[in-house]
């Protein structure tokens, strides 16, 4: 797989191929937020503050960490990344086009009528997406039962799934997050996308999910708290997540709701949303400074 | 074309269920059992002595077993999920229209213990909406076998198509139906005798107390048409067709007496071939009695059968 190798740098980890692999990620994660966020305003709609709180964790997965391969979007030894908060599909077909699952040129059809790009990815007829999410606390135990087809099969494939935190506000997912912890499931990791801030309001005062980290181990699970907008951290967190391991991996990232743009950032408002024209210029101006 | 006979011994299809499916666990690797705790009430006790690995108890939790199942599917699988048909289906809901049904997933649901066969436990262990909700997740097969042989050929079947399928299995014996030369094809009923004056469209525990009812008929002078729709989706267009040539329709399933078999053929011929009807279910929660007392209490019976036959018969001479 050639382009596997391509799309991972180097997989070593001293201090200089990490700068190295993160400033490519990051460079990747900037083209991300304008394109996302250019995808909304033409689409009239769309979630940019949960996209851009992922787009960090996106980008280091799909620009380095993945072993994937466009060519053969479905081979059985591919890393999987499921998308549990299936409503941020800016940043996840942004990656998914940047990664060459697609052309480019289709995100400009984001939401439009008979579009690939639906609202909430689908699998059956764009590569690259594993399951079909939207409603919240799906994709997670999708991913659990992916890693336990690789555990049973001693398979070397990787299993990643990217959930919002509110998402866990969800039942199924502790449904979930309890069986990964019984069957040990090393190839799992989940990476909570710990933005703070739910549809409505904050997290802590809907539903508190504090103390979270406390709530994962209890559930068997290892857990690395870091900053999800820190790419030499995520990466070092996902190169540790590849080693063998006898638990499931719980990475909480810490994140902000619009990241990289100013007026977006913290407010539950950006939700939902679409910059004005304003708006849309100063954006771009923020994330190309 | 004579009637089909049935065998004097009665069957608990869960046996052939999960003999089948050992058979096929046996030369397909791919081939997992999933259950929520059910692998007593599944009867998948040998499976899990004969493949320790494969058999994935995920304890109790409907929603997680059946979005593990996906997953599984996408991990190259073929998950035959088996839980109690109440929960399964009613508890799962989503993670059947979206994990498996919307996303393609080659998962296999099967419902253990459905319609009635809990009985006294009343109408939270009762599965006899899961046809009618089911009916409406697009994209999903969905199979209500008759017999033991029946059920043996809509696993083999199940694991052979790819994507996904609901089979409702039953633990109410039921005889076997002497067929020769049969096979099982997903979307074909099968007619099981033939008959111009009305034809009685049944299913699952229902199929024999048809061919009972048109029996009796038979001695009252009436030719009643016997048809096991054995698939509700997607249903056989012709067959329904060719018994509403007939003119009467009576339909019978071991479930809501609404939205499941009985509905399905309504909403045909209603588009093509309009025709008297009379369905045979549940009217709706059941109030407290062994499933054999619900079953006859409800008319879910050769005579219950036979009864609705004879009543439309009346008013399709009425005209």
């Amino acid at each position: 797989m050639a382009h596997r190798e391509q799309l991972r740098l180097n997989a070593e980890s001293d201090t200089t191929t990490l700068e190295k692999r993160a400033a490519h990620v990051s460079e990747r994660a900037k083209w991300m937020r304008k394109r996302l966020l250019g995808m909304i305003v033409d689409a009239g709609q769309g979630h940019p503050g949960g996209d851009l709180s992922a787009t960090d964790i996106i980008a280091s997965l799909y620009f380095d960490i993945l072993r994937i391969d466009p060519a053969v979007p479905r081979a059985a030894d591919r890393d999987r990344f499921v998308m549990s908060k299936g409503h941020c599909t800016g940043a996840l077909y942004s990656a998914l086009a940047g990664a060459d699952f697609f052309p480019e040129d289709e995100l400009a059809t984001y939401l439009k009528p008979l579009s690939r790009l639906n609202g909430h990815p689908n699998r059956t007829y764009l590569p690259g997406v594993e399951t079909n999410t939207g409603p919240l606390g799906h994709g997670f135990p999708i991913a659990v039962g992916i890693a336990v087809a690789g555990q049973i099969d001693n398979a070397d494939y990787r299993v990643f799934a990217l959930t919002g935190d509110g998402e866990l506000q969800e039942g199924s997912m502790w449904e979930a997050a309890m069986f990964a912890g019984h069957r040990g499931l090393g190839n799992l990791t989940v990476i909570v996308d710990r933005n703070r801030l739910q549809q409505g309001a904050g997290t802590e005062e809907t539903n508190g999910l504090e103390p979270l980290a406390d709530k994962w181990r209890a559930f068997g699970w290892d857990v690395v708290e870091l900053d999800g907008h820190n790419v030499p951290a995520l990466l070092a967190a996902f190169d540790d997540a590849v080693a063998p391991r006898t638990k499931p991996r719980c990475i909480i990232a810490n994140t902000i709701k619009g990241k990289g743009v100013s007026f977006m950032q913290n407010q539950a408002g950006w939700h939902h949303g679409v910059p004005s024209a304003e708006q849309y210029a100063q954006a771009l101006a923020e994330l190309s400074a | 074309m004579s009637a089909v006979a049935v065998s004097s011994g009665m069957f608990d299809c869960r046996d052939a269920y999960v003999r089948t499916v050992q058979e096929l666990a046996e030369a397909d690797p791919r081939i997992v059992a999933v259950v929520n705790d059910s692998v007593g009430s599944s009867k998948l006790g040998k499976f899990r002595e004969r493949f320790p690995d494969r058999l994935i108890n995920v304890g109790i939790a409907e929603q997680n077993m059946v979005s593990v199942s996906a997953g599984l599917a996408n991990g190259g699988k073929i998950p035959f999920v088996s839980g109690a048909g109440c929960f399964l289906t009613a508890r799962a809901m989503e993670q059947i229209k979206v994990d498996c049904a919307y996303s393609h997933a080659n998962v296999k649901l099967c419902g253990i213990s459905s319609g009635v066969a809990y009985g006294e436990l009343g109408a939270t262990h009762h599965s006899i909406e899961d046809v009618a909700w089911l009916r409406a997740v697009d994209k999903l097969t969905i199979i209500v076998p008759a017999d033991p042989w029946q059920t043996a050929e809509a696993i083999k079947a199940a694991a052979a198509h790819d994507g996904p399928v609901f089979i409702k299995i039953s633990r109410m014996p039921v005889p076997e139906l002497a067929r020769e030369g049969a096979e099982f094809v997903i979307g074909k009923a099968e007619t099981l005798r033939e008959g111009d004056d009305l034809a009685i469209i049944a299913n699952g525990t229902l199929v024999h107390r048809a061919l009972a009812a048109a029996e009796a008929l038979a001695d009252d002078g009436i030719a009643a048409r016997v048809v096991n729709m054995a698939t509700v989706s997607p249903i056989d267009e012709a067959a329904i067709a060719a018994a509403a040539a007939t003119g009467a329709i009576v339909t019978a399933e071991e479930g809501l007496a609404r939205g499941g078999l009985g509905g399905a053929i309504a909403e045909y011929c209603a588009r093509h071939d309009p025709v008297r009807m009379r369905m045979i279910g549940f009217p709706g929660f059941a109030p407290t009695g062994s499933a054999d007392w619900l079953m006859e209490h409800f008319g879910l019976s050769a005579t219950g059968i036979a009864g609705a036959a004879r009543e439309l018969l009346g008013l399709k001479a009425a005209g």
